[in-house]
């Protein structure tokens, strides 16, 4: 049974006025189908709902801003439906283009940080071990919780604003300590280390990880590097497309996970299920569903691109140019192109040929002309939903072989790593 | 021979009758779903190509995207969605679809979660009748 407190019975009364009523309304149904006895205090929210699909989601952001919504913590924004400032050099229709500004606008009144971005935790908005938080946005969910040590249950849109609008969860699931420990055994066997440090080990991992992960938490033992972290990033998006991990722990990686022993609380292990190179081989072939060489364009940036990525990048184009047949486009934040712009990387980007969009990605905006009919990417994230949302075929390489493949306006990947001994 | 009756947990409850579609792999349907025809259209799920508008459809949880409510949201209104949703366990997505589709639209469907036994006694085709109780009959 679902014990109110006085604040909390104030919002669902009313007496904080119409918004919070509304949220809280939603909130207190939702705590009875979590099974919640409470709820509990967040102090960040990430809000997710920002995506613009249709009427349903304009008419929910527009009712709350007419009700005169405010966020009680701060939130950041995820991306938006339209790159504002960009989007009539893409095929993006102005109808859509003006219901999504409509959509930004309407949460941007809500007192939330317009930051438009699926990747708030490499921004000044990124929470610490062990905040109680309010995600939206599967993989930015993944990494808060994985990564970060951040507490977020699997939030969906339309609920983190409610949470963000009364400050409020309910107090079960990933917020509690004990929730959080491991339930699933995966554990590398005989991956060499080279194999390990290759760019696209890690969102190939995460992929097989999220097929073979179902609704548990997973833990992941037998990584023998130390990866950067956009590789857990890579990680984290794409466990959480393929599958539904919303935490994972990586033994000697992640902050939860110092050891087999605390990644499961101290409680006995289950058996361990093994994860091969030739699963690896195996998942890394299941995110190409493109044949032969055909290129129209490289998509990276999902989740939004990094200033390290913008680095890696930078040496890998300098003097040299996109094929003339080929795009080359990268979706970031305006705070990351900011910042490469800043510090000189994004220069020789733009010098290659390369295009940068932002507040959105080629999935939330209707941005691709048809023309467009084959993908390389080197995000797992964009390999598992292009081809369903965009009816396009994609091939997943290596961040050089992307560039590679976009100099010679053909696919190219290096398989000397992946090719079977 | 499979039970006539099924005592299912209604997350929220509901009546609906359809046929069943049944699928044992989770989905996602933000870039799983077109709400504009009722389709799914994840090329990697078993059920690409199949039209789920009307229909109870069984599907064990949600997994990726955390707009597959938004977008369950924009079925209702769209008059596309599944007519009910079965599942093996409380899935907070497809129920709070169903809550803010009641909230904005006065629509809600039934969200019913089921012992995996008796989810796996399902098969696509069969008629179904959803009670406000959570039970399912077959008819």
């Amino acid at each position: 049974m679902l014990q109110l407190s006085d604040d909390d019975r104030a919002m669902l009364n009313g007496d904080r006025g119409p918004a919070p009523r509304l949220a809280m309304s939603i909130l207190v149904r939702m705590a009875d189908v979590y099974g919640a006895a409470e709820l509990m205090d967040i102090s960040q929210a990430h809000i997710d709902s920002t995506i613009y699909l249709g009427d349903a989601t304009l008419d929910f952001a527009e009712r709350l801003a007419a009700l005169g919504a405010r966020v009680a913590v701060p939130t950041s924004l995820n991306v938006s439906g339209v790159d504002e400032c960009g989007w009539k050099d893409w095929a993006v229709p102005p109808d859509w283009a003006a219901k999504a500004a409509r959509q930004m606008l309407a949460y941007e009144k809500m007192g939330a940080v317009p930051m438009w971005t699926c990747a708030p935790y490499q921004t000044h908005m990124r929470p610490a071990f062990g905040q109680q938080i309010a995600w939206g946005e599967s993989n930015a969910i993944a990494f808060a919780n994985s990564v970060i040590g951040a507490r977020t249950e699997r939030y969906p849109d339309l609920l983190d604003v409610c949470c963000a609008i009364t400050g409020r969860v309910p107090a079960v699931g990933l917020h509690l300590t004990a929730q959080r420990a491991g339930q699933m055994l995966l554990r590398l066997a005989g991956v060499a280390p080279a194999l390990q440090q290759d760019d696209q080990f890690f969102a190939v991992l995460g992929h097989l990880v999220g097929t073979l992960a179902g609704d548990q938490i997973p833990v992941i033992d037998g990584i023998l590097v130390r990866p950067a972290e956009d590789r857990l990033k890579a990680f984290a998006a794409a466990s959480a497309s393929s599958g539904r991990v919303a935490l994972f722990h990586m033994v000697g990686v992640t902050p939860e996970a110092p050891t087999l022993d605390a990644a499961f609380q101290g409680r006995a292990a289950p058996p361990a299920i093994e994860i091969t190179t030739a699963d690896l081989r195996a998942a890394r072939r299941e995110l190409t569903t493109a044949d032969g060489q055909p290129l129209d364009m490289v998509i990276l940036g999902s989740p939004h691109f990094s200033l390290a990525e913008f680095s890696l990048l930078a040496p890998l184009v300098a003097g040299r140019q996109v094929h003339p047949r080929v795009k080359f486009l990268v979706t970031s934040s305006r705070l990351m192109k900011a910042r490469a712009e800043e510090s000189g990387v994004l220069a020789p980007i733009v010098a290659f040929g390369a295009q940068i969009t932002l507040d959105t990605c080629i999935l939330a905006s209707p941005m691709l002309p048809p023309e467009i009919k084959t993908l390389m990417t080197n995000s797992a994230k964009y390999a598992y939903y292009a081809p369903s949302l965009l009816n396009t075929r994609v091939t997943f390489g290596s961040l050089a072989d992307c560039v590679r493949s976009a100099v010679e306006g053909r696919v190219v990947r290096d398989e000397s790593l992946w090719r079977i001994a | 021979m499979a039970d006539r009756v099924i005592a299912g947990r209604a997350i929220v409850a509901g009546n609906a009758e359809g046929d069943a579609l049944v699928t044992s792999d989770a989905l996602s349907f933000w870039g799983g779903y077109d709400f504009h025809t009722g389709e799914i259209i994840d090329r990697r799920h078993p059920l690409a190509g199949v039209r789920a508008a009307g229909r109870i459809l069984a599907v064990p949880f949600s997994k990726g995207s955390s707009s597959t409510t938004a977008v369950l949201v924009e079925a209702v209104r769209a008059g596309t969605a599944p007519a009910a949703i079965l599942t093996t366990g409380v899935d907070a997505f497809f129920a709070l679809a169903s809550i803010v589709a009641d909230v904005m639209y006065g629509k809600p469907f039934p969200v019913i979660a089921l012992e995996p036994v008796d989810f796996a006694s399902l098969r696509s085709g069969e008629q179904l009748r959803i009670e406000l109780s959570g039970v399912i009959r077959r008819i």
